[in-house]
């Protein structure tokens, strides 16, 4: 894994190009720090006055005609969707972008249950089929090659194409296309909810949103409660940031604003539509004053692309659902903070992310917070224990030589128990390669060369 | 049945007793800002985004810009006449023999000169008809000249499906729709919808597109792969 120099290239040529049209369009702003200022208050306003903009939000939606459940947790949200599609007798679901569906697991409860699930998102769709989860919050298959694209096609798809993107694209969109019209359901992400008109907001580029919440009977939408904002007008500056800080455009191919199910005198639309705010453990980062602004991300993406733990590493390293720098800062929150820790180490605190961030999050700061907040906390046992060994060890010259001859001789052997239950080190060498200990250490070096 | 709402407000409303830091003030990029900075609200956004000049020429540069960089196919008709022979010039280039349509000032008189099948989405439709037709030609409410994006609104442009199943979307317009940036095209939703907004309205910038494979643009992905907008002068 420590040398895999073709995914840090196909990682890096894409990324790229990224940051070119990036600098090219924000270069068109008249002050984009200042659009940025904008933003982040525009979003401060609403997480600090979440309970409110919520409420005015939903009391809009269900004037409509919306259903709208609060879930607490991510088995409150699922138990939701599945009752749902039993009582409406649904067999097939389409599904478009939501990271909140990724961060619930849905599409598993749903499979298990024997539902037909598809993502049409086309990077989506890739890595469902390829069984793995998606690898950036945005491009959710860019560490694949077109070739590689091409075997999972073939391999799960049985179609025969050439490794042009072109023809790959087709491929998907062919089986899609019915797809979208014979669903019962449609599950959508949502960018923005909007408090003054009752709204979700929904930003994609390749249309399979606007198919999925335009045919199936029923629309479902789930939408973590950060991402309430007040006014439908703030979308006239956020949706540019969105687009131009997260893929380098100007603004994205379909900005679409979806008010409830179809209304009177409208010829489609669902006859359904519900809307899921997920909690998730959103409220105990709310409830931390000084991170709380982490809360304002518009999962852009931005703060990944830049990111020198990302394009060296890559996204799957993570295993979180967010990933890249603010996944960094939020998963502690989201899932625990002894067990997710460690990713805010995994850091240079180089501050390209708050550098970045369209709505002005701190994010490099935050991971020095939860690094304080970690050391604060007490770690687990076994943990203080081996940090004592190994400052008793490091600070003992004779014993440290010890454990190093000892390391020596033994290493040979460490390739017949790497990465299973009787290797000391499982934990790193399972998805790693441990570095060989040097056959002379530099004290020996030092003492031939003298 | 609403779930949780009542624990979840009431976990919201403990965790807000703490006060937040004020908004973006934590890196250096604020010592550029203006001391007194006007409020985050639609009429001050023009002040931050990229800009557009107010004579219409400049705005009609603007846009064509916009539209070749998008591959947004476009036509500027001086009368009436040219715009039908426009749209008859298409129809015989692309063969169409179906056409998804709704019924409005501009659609009525173009479609009194198609004479293919048409697919008239107004009183509901079957959705596979529709997609057996290979246009759907609609109006709109504006075209944004600094993003080159068209606005339609479930009520402008014919239901949700008719702008995004075929696989050519044509829409028709008048240059007094042209608006120049997003901030008037807000503007001109809450005028002109106020209370009762349909239940879908969406921005189309550019024919469908994906990037997912190796970053490589391909248009056409799952909506049309064509985007033409036929514009007349008046
Ligand atoms: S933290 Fe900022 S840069 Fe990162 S994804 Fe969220 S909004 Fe984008």
């Amino acid at each position: 894994m420590s040398q895999d120099l073709t995914h840090r290239a196909v990682i890096k040529k894409a990324l790229g190009a990224y940051e070119i049209k990036r600098d090219e369009n924000r270069s068109k702003y008249l002050n984009w720090q200042e659009a940025r200022q904008a933003a982040s208050e525009i979003k401060w306003e609403a997480v600090n006055h979440l309970d409110h903009y919520l409420l005015e939000m939903t009391k809009n939606l269900e004037a409509r005609g919306t259903k709208v459940f609060w879930a607490s947790n991510a088995e409150e949200a699922r138990q939701y969707v599945i009752s749902l599609a039993v009582e409406k007798k649904v067999k097939s679901i389409i599904k478009s972008k939501t990271m909140t569906s990724e961060e619930i697991h849905l599409n598993g409860a749903l499979e298990k249950l024997g539902y037909d699930v598809v993502e049409s998102d086309l990077g989506e769709y890739i890595v469902q089929l390829n069984e793995e989860p998606p690898y950036h919050l945005v491009f959710p298959a860019m560490h694949l090659t077109r070739g590689q694209i091409k075997e999972i096609f073939k391999r799960k798809l049985g179609s025969d194409t050439s490794d042009l993107p072109e023809e790959l694209t087709m491929v998907a969109r062919n089986i899609m296309r019915q797809k979208y019209l014979t669903a019962d359901m449609g599950i959508s992400g949502a960018n923005f909810g909007i408090a003054e008109t009752g709204m979700i907001s929904i930003t994609e580029n390749e249309g399979n949103a606007r198919l999925t919440t335009s045919f199936p009977k029923i629309h479902v939408s789930l939408m973590g409660i950060e991402k309430v904002i007040p006014k439908l007008g703030d979308l006239a500056i956020l949706l540019p940031l969105l687009a131009t800080a997260g893929a380098g455009q100007q603004i994205t191919c379909y900005n679409t604003m979806i008010g409830g199910p179809r209304q009177p005198g409208e010829c489609d639309g669902p006859e359904e539509f519900h809307l899921v705010l997920i909690d998730n453990r959103r409220t105990e980062l709310l409830a931390d004053a000084e991170q709380r602004d982490a809360l304002h991300c518009i999962r852009c993406g931005a703060c990944l692309n830049v990111c020198p733990i990302f394009k060296n590493s890559g996204g799957h390293s993570y295993g979180t659902t967010y990933q890249g720098p603010i996944g960094s800062v939020i998963t502690p929150h989201l899932r625990g903070l002894q067990d997710w820790k460690h990713l805010s180490s995994a850091s240079s605190l180089c501050g390209s992310c708050t550098e970045v961030c369209p709505v002005k999050i701190d994010i490099h700061h935050h991971l020095l917070h939860n690094r304080r907040n970690a050391a604060t906390q007490m770690p687990v046992w076994w943990e203080r224990i081996a940090f004592k060994g190994f400052s008793i060890a490091t600070a003992n010259p004779a014993l440290f030589q010890l454990g190093i001859k000892i390391a020596r001789v033994f290493q040979p052997l460490h390739f017949l128990v790497k990465g299973t239950l009787f290797d000391p080190v499982r934990a790193w060498t399972q998805t790693r390669d441990l570095p060989n200990i040097p056959a002379k250490s530099f004290r020996q070096q030092w003492k031939s060369k003298q | 049945m609403n779930g949780s709402k009542d624990q979840i407000l009431a976990r919201i409303r403990e965790a807000l007793r703490s006060q937040a830091p004020v908004p973006g003030n934590h890196d250096y990029s604020h010592l550029a800002m203006t001391p007194s900075r006007p409020k985050p609200e639609l009429e001050n956004f023009r002040q931050w985004l990229p800009p557009v000049e107010s004579n219409s020429e400049n705005q009609w540069d603007l846009l064509t810009k916009s539209f070749h960089a998008l591959k947004t196919d476009f036509g500027l008709l001086e009368s009436k006449a040219r715009l039908i022979d426009f749209v008859l010039e298409l129809q015989r280039v692309e063969q169409w023999k179906r056409v998804g349509i709704h019924h409005g000032a501009m659609t009525d008189e173009i479609a009194s000169h198609l004479e293919i099948e048409k697919l008239w989405v107004d009183e509901g439709y079957d959705p596979q008809a529709m997609e057996q037709c290979e246009v759907g030609i609609s109006e709109c409410d504006a075209i944004v000249a600094q993003t080159g994006s068209i606005l339609i609104t479930a009520k402008s442009g014919g239901g949700r499906g008719l702008s995004v199943l075929p696989p050519h979307h044509l829409v028709l317009a008048r240059t007094s729709q042209i608006v120049p940036d997003l901030p008037s095209a807000y503007e001109l939703l809450y005028k002109r919808y106020g209370g009762n907004f349909p239940s879908m309205i969406s921005f189309i910038t550019g024919p469908s597109r994906t990037g997912d494979i190796e970053r490589i643009v391909v248009l056409g992905a799952h909506g049309p792969k064509k985007l033409t907008v036929a514009i007349l002068k008046d």
